[in-house]
């Protein structure tokens, strides 16, 4: 009796543990579907390295420099606001903070993460980016920078979570064995702690990335939607997510227009598969740096 | 185990209640609009009304852009396209292959509105000055007769019929320049320029309000009256398009746009009524 139950319980486990990775098939193997017909119209180097996306003009033109820059410029500029915020907020956490004030910190960090997207294109649209352009003295204030201002918020509680998991996993023997060599407890965090702890924070920066290149809802509002080359972070800039999210409803399905979207998707999910490369490449090097060997 | 057992009955309880309550409304009828930002509030307050006199229809109002709403007809999920733009011969062969055929209602007149922030002293553009600025030939405001600041241009993206409108009446279908903002619906480009000092943007008449100035488009003002006696060149009629001629809710829906009251409050949104 009970070695039928143990057995459902193992077939129903797999079964739902398979499903995310039949999820996760199924949307590649779709977005390769729709996504490569757009190859045979306009050749691949013409397409991600073309400066005109003109997608419904006759002859149109799909070029997705713009769009790819504008999200790297964007995420860049977010992971300058999320990494000292949430990288320091950690260390605060786990190294200086007394019982109590933890106890605040922490859910208030997790309400953060919580708070829906367009809650934050809707607030970063209406109230940040006049704020910015009176401040800066911008013709608009919907730019790359605003993108990234919002965006370094959102990925913050990514960035904080797990660098503080990181900084609690490194061994209290660590610490102990440094303060008793006689370093202060600068010394300790900035030379033992922290290099010790560098794989999960590098983690926690690049997942946090990875958040920023794909948010769709708040770039769409507030990032401004010009499909230009950004010199500056100070000009509006049309990221690939929000360029698909825009024009996905008008494409007629199964013309070229659609497929390159598609198509956008895929050089998306590119990206986001070279970031956790590069995360896990990171964490190896310091795994073996430090010895931690786990 | 006891205690478990009546919370897991409970729950399923709830759950059961939950789910009757919804029973109702899939045994109603229900209707799904997308489509024009511009023709959106028309739609959203005819529905309101509609279904203050039928509570046992059940009205869905989107936007998305003209392009969103017919690609939705074609694709079979939305009964009525909202639209600021007539359907392009593409889309009609599009619809005759997916067995759909567009059936045109016209149910409101409209002008596109050129709007400036309310500080901008400009009052009037050409067509040409228009097209100028929209292409790229003219950057700073002083080049037709404003302050030394840079153009800050607005427009929309492919899906809108508002644009598409602009595009064919003032721009000649030429090229906007690429570092226009292209935003999402006409409440966002109103939005955008009533905080942009140097902004310019365009928007149908229901979208002019204290918060943007209407220019003169080649010396006519912006108005209704404009509009019916044909002297504002960006003109233009709205539309409703169904699958084959309207019948069953949806030919209710369509006929009280096109009745009296409807057109009241076609006017009350700010658009022009059919005469």
């Amino acid at each position: 009796m009970h070695r039928i139950r143990e057995r459902i319980y193992k077939v129903l486990f797999t079964l739902l543990a398979f499903a995310s990775l039949l999820f996760l098939v199924g949307i590649t193997v779709t977005l390769f579907i729709e996504g490569l017909p757009v190859f045979k119209e306009v050749g691949f180097f013409d397409f991600v390295l073309g400066k005109s996306w003109y997608p419904t003009y006759e002859p149109p033109d799909f070029g997705i420099l713009p769009l790819i820059l504008g999200s790297l410029w964007v995420t860049a500029g977010a992971v300058l606001f999320c990494v000292p915020i949430g990288v320091g907020s950690a260390l605060f956490i786990n190294e200086l903070a007394g019982k109590r004030l933890k106890a605040v910190l922490k859910p208030i960090i997790e309400i953060l993460a919580g708070i829906p997207s367009i809650v934050y294109g809707f607030f970063g649209m209406v109230v940040i980016a006049p704020f910015i352009q009176r401040l800066l003295n911008l013709p608009v204030g919907l730019t790359a920078f605003t993108g990234s201002l919002m965006l370094g918020i959102m990925a913050t509680p990514t960035v904080c979570s797990i660098s503080e998991d990181a900084l609690s996993f490194v061994p209290r023997s660590f610490r102990e064995a440094s303060l008793a060599v006689g370093a202060n407890r600068w010394q300790t965090l900035t030379r033992v702690v922290f290099p010790a702890s560098a794989s999960g924070i590098s983690t926690s920066i690049i997942l946090g990335m990875s958040r920023a290149v794909g948010e769709t809802m708040t770039v769409l509002m507030v990032t401004g939607g010009a499909a230009v080359i950004p010199h500056t972070l100070f000009q509006p800039v049309r990221p690939m997510t929000s360029t698909i999210a825009a024009e996905m409803g008008e494409a007629v399905m199964g013309s070229t227009h659609y497929h390159s979207l598609f198509a956008i998707g895929l050089i998306l999910f590119f990206i986001i598969l070279v970031f956790n490369v590069i995360a896990e490449l990171i964490t190896r090097r310091f795994r073996k740096k430090l010895g931690l060997g786990r | 185990m006891f205690k478990s057992k009546i919370a897991i009955t409970v729950m399923a309880a709830v759950l059961c209640v939950g789910l009757m309550g919804n029973v109702p409304t899939f045994a109603a009828k229900s209707l799904t609009i997308k489509g024009s930002t511009t023709v959106l509030p028309i739609a959203q307050s005819c529905a309101e009304a509609f279904m203050d006199v039928h509570s046992d229809v059940n009205i869905s109002v989107q936007g998305g852009g003209s392009g969103v709403g017919i690609a939705s007809l074609i694709d079979g999920t939305c009964d009525i396209a909202d639209a600021s733009r007539p359907i392009k011969g593409k889309e009609v062969v599009k619809a005759k292959e997916n067995g759909v055929q567009a059936y045109e209602n016209v149910v409101a007149l409209d002008g596109i509105a050129v709007i400036v922030h309310p500080s901008n002293p400009v009052d009037g553009l050409s067509i040409e000055q228009i097209k100028k600025i929209y292409t790229g030939e003219i950057s700073n405001w002083s080049e037709v007769g404003g302050k030394n600041m840079k153009v800050t241009v607005i427009s929309r993206d492919s899906a809108s019929g508002t644009f598409e409108t602009f595009n064919e009446l003032a721009l000649d279908k030429e090229k906007v320049r690429a570092d226009a903002l292209l935003q999402v619906s006409n409440q966002a480009v109103a939005q955008a320029v009533s905080r942009t000092p140097g902004a310019i943007g365009y928007a149908g008449l229901g979208y002019l309000s204290s918060a943007v100035k209407g220019v003169n488009v080649d010396g006519v003002e912006p108005t209704k009256k404009n509009v019916v006696n044909g002297s504002y060149k960006l003109a233009r009629k709205l539309f409703m398009y169904t699958n084959g001629a309207p019948a069953g809710v949806v030919k209710a829906f369509i006929d009280f746009v096109l009745s009296e009251k409807g057109q009241e409050l076609v006017e009350k949104a700010g658009y022009v009524p059919l005469i």
